[in-house]
């Protein structure tokens, strides 16, 4: 038979502990933008250019390749790094070089980033360089943004346009 | 004794349960036995939360809804208690740890119950967390985009899965995926995880007290009525949630991903994992030498592979020439030196081999039961006065040692297990009063269940039981951990006033007869 005095202080001890289980199953709340913030996510799938142009090769070459590897042009694998920059009312908020994965660094970047931003109306410049022999932005695009508070705008590019989709 | 004091803290901690719950239901001895509690608890809500779960974008946050407003009754319970049994899992696990910790009983022989858990808290973390995907609100997509983030991050994913979270992105066939994962990949994953945690174990108790159950589930019953889990706003691609609520039990790590970078987020959590894995080495700590059967004296009676808490004995066929069908074998890689297979042995009966040295068929290297009983015999003529004690006391325990007096010798064991109770009635013939054994608490036992198989051999339940012509009147059993002296202290001195009592009644007796 359970005692009474027991029975409280069973009670008393569940109560603690469903107490702790429900007070950090959703508090303290984590306040991830302010009211006055939004967020600018920059998602970038793209392969860069070519380090190297592609080349015919002579009929000298091709004779020293197997027979079934002939083939009439090469081209390097490697890649070239990709730089972006997003910039604000003159200010960069967001500025990264990254280099092709893979062995051989052929494979195409992907980029995933995301800004706090203050809401309002902006001034917003993204410039890419996907080719390292070039000096300077190789793909830029200028829009005047408005941002609602707690508001996304994601920035991509479409490699088969060439041009950068905000939305 | 000088104790440690996150020791000294838990013990004050779990004296506290022992008194509101008694060491029958004291949570704090069946941690493991609330989590898989909690788990079919979860198991169960799951399953009636997966017959109206609606497995699509557009269906999923509704589904959910429908369950927690319109079916309030049953299915909103039934999403409360699945939300705060795995919470509630997520303590007793976190407890479970702390508690092996501030006992030390995470090193030497129990390293590999350590280092299993720590990838079964993780395992259990990331059920957590594909839970919350499915219900497709603002927190959904938030643990979605920033657990597709850490995924982006490892080297061997390529492409970027965060992405998928963009506008116009996602598909059905993303929560087929998440389905599968959460209602059945991950629980199939979990138990195989749990398995080979308790793989070095024998005796495994995976069900909690019926008290404790029914009380733990009336107490997540009387939370989830008294504040259901609800959901925040449904997913929006094209929004930020800027406040969220967040479970901080399973979704603690994605604040960090606001402050570091995804990379530096595996970094932080692979360095915890690493140094929670290799705890037991830091420093290690000596397992003492396994324990040696000698044939001669073993009948293959197997009791102490029945008893072993270890899983570290195994009987096999006989290898001699004994007209015996059965040996033991001790795997000395799983042997914890516990000695409780001495205790087990019918051969180690101090009353044999009186007058050459006790051989028994299972025996400890350290403390040979040969030494025991010398060592019973030596404190027992060292003892003076009219009421002399002999405690036999544990090394894991209180030690006993600080309650010697003229009148009260100590002989403490490495566990009161590996007493043959047969050693008890020896030491009343041998000229003790009273016999009076400690050890670690009732419900406890850094061995497991070395004070559990004696009590049930005093009790004559297990074999070897003490015999019925054993004056149970000499004997006291009561237990204590480091921070309980006063208490023993006092139970000698009742035991003590207690035995000079029946002399002085047996000697009146003796007079008038």
């Amino acid at each position: 038979m359970l005692n009474p005095k027991r029975l409280i202080l069973q009670i008393f001890n569940y109560g603690l502990f469903m107490g702790l289980v429900w007070y950090f199953s959703f508090a303290p709340p984590y306040i991830r933008l302010n009211p006055d913030e939004s967020m600018i996510t920059l998602a970038l799938s793209h392969s860069g250019e070519r380090m190297e142009e592609c080349r015919q090769l002579s009929p000298e070459e091709m004779a020293k390749l197997p027979p079934n590897m002939r083939i009439s042009t090469d081209c390097p694998r490697e890649r070239s790094p990709v730089t972006i920059d997003v910039q604000l009312d003159g200010n960069s908020v967001f500025k990264t070089m990254a280099e092709p994965p893979g062995l051989y660094k052929d494979q195409g970047v992907d980029i995933y980033h995301s800004i706090k931003v203050p809401a309002g109306t902006h001034k917003m410049v993204v410039e890419m360089n996907d080719n390292a022999n070039k000096q300077g932005p190789t793909h830029t695009h200028k829009q005047d943004v408005t941002l609602d508070p707690a508001q996304l705008l994601v920035i991509q590019f479409k490699t088969s346009t060439g041009q950068f989709v905000v939305k | 004794m000088k104790i440690n004091p996150i020791k000294r803290g838990y013990l004050y901690l779990e004296a506290w349960f022992n008194y509101s719950f008694g060491p029958e239901w004291n949570p704090l001895y069946h941690l493991g036995t609330l989590t898989f509690f909690f788990f079919w608890v979860v198991l169960v809500s799951g399953i009636y939360l997966f017959i109206f779960f609606d497995t699509s974008l557009n269906g999923a946050y509704a589904s959910v809804e429908y369950l927690t407003h319109e079916q309030w009754y049953l299915g909103g319970v039934m999403r409360s208690l699945h939300r705060y049994a795995s919470d509630a899992a997520i303590v007793t696990i976190l407890l479970h740890m702390f508690r092996e910790f501030a006992l030390d009983r995470y090193r030497g022989f129990r390293w590999f119950s350590w280092v299993t858990g720590v990838p079964t808290l993780w395992f259990v973390i990331t059920l957590g967390i594909t839970g919350y995907w499915l219900v497709w609100d603002e927190l959904g997509l938030y643990v979605a985009v920033l657990s597709s983030q850490l995924m982006d991050a490892l080297p061997i994913v390529s492409g970027s899965m965060a992405s998928n979270f963009l506008e116009g992105q996602l598909t059905d066939r993303f929560f087929t995926l998440m389905g599968f994962l959460h209602l059945l990949g991950q629980p199939v994953l979990l138990i195989f995880v749990l398995w080979i945690h308790v793989k070095r174990m024998s005796h495994v108790e995976i069900s909690a007290p019926r008290g404790l159950a029914i009380g733990s589930f009336l107490a997540l019953l009387a939370l989830s009525l008294a504040s259901p889990a609800v959901s925040h706003a449904p997913a929006d691609l094209n929004k930020v949630p800027a406040i969220l609520n967040l479970d901080w039990f399973y979704l603690n790590i994605y604040p960090l991903l606001d402050t570091v970078t995804a990379g530096q987020t595996w970094v932080i959590t692979i360095g915890i994992t690493m140094v929670l894995m290799l705890m037991p080495w830091i420093p290690p700590k000596k397992t003492g030498p396994a324990a040696v059967v000698h044939l001669d004296e073993c009948n293959g009676c197997g009791q102490c592979a029945v008893d072993c808490p270890f899983d570290a004995i195994t009987v096999q066929a006989r290898t001699d020439e004994a007209r015996w069908e059965y040996e033991v074998v001790v795997e000395d890689n799983l042997c914890a030196s516990c000695g409780i297979c001495v205790g087990s042995c019918h051969s180690s009966n101090p009353f044999r081999s009186r007058e050459k040295r006790l051989e028994t068929g299972i025996d400890m290297p350290q403390f040979p039961i040969d030494d025991v009983r010398r060592q019973t015999r030596e404190a027992l003529s060292r003892l003076e006065g009219d009421t002399r004690i002999l405690i036999f006391g544990c090394n894991h325990a209180l030690d006993a040692s600080e309650l010697k007096s003229p009148g009260v010798a100590v002989l403490n064991l490495i566990c009161t297990g590996m007493m043959p109770p047969t050693l008890v009635e020896y030491a009343l013939k041998q000229g003790a009063d009273g016999v009076f054994v400690t050890g670690c608490r009732n419900g406890d036992c850094f061995y497991r269940y070395g004070n559990i198989w004696m009590d049930k051999r005093f009790e004559g339940v297990r074999k070897p039981i003490l015999r019925d012509r054993a004056d149970r009147s000499r004997i006291m059993v009561q237990r204590a951990a480091e921070t309980d002296r006063k208490k023993l202290q006092a139970a000698l001195a009742e035991f003590q006033l207690q035995i000079a009592a029946d002399k002085t009644d047996s000697a009146r007796n003796l007079d008038h007869a």
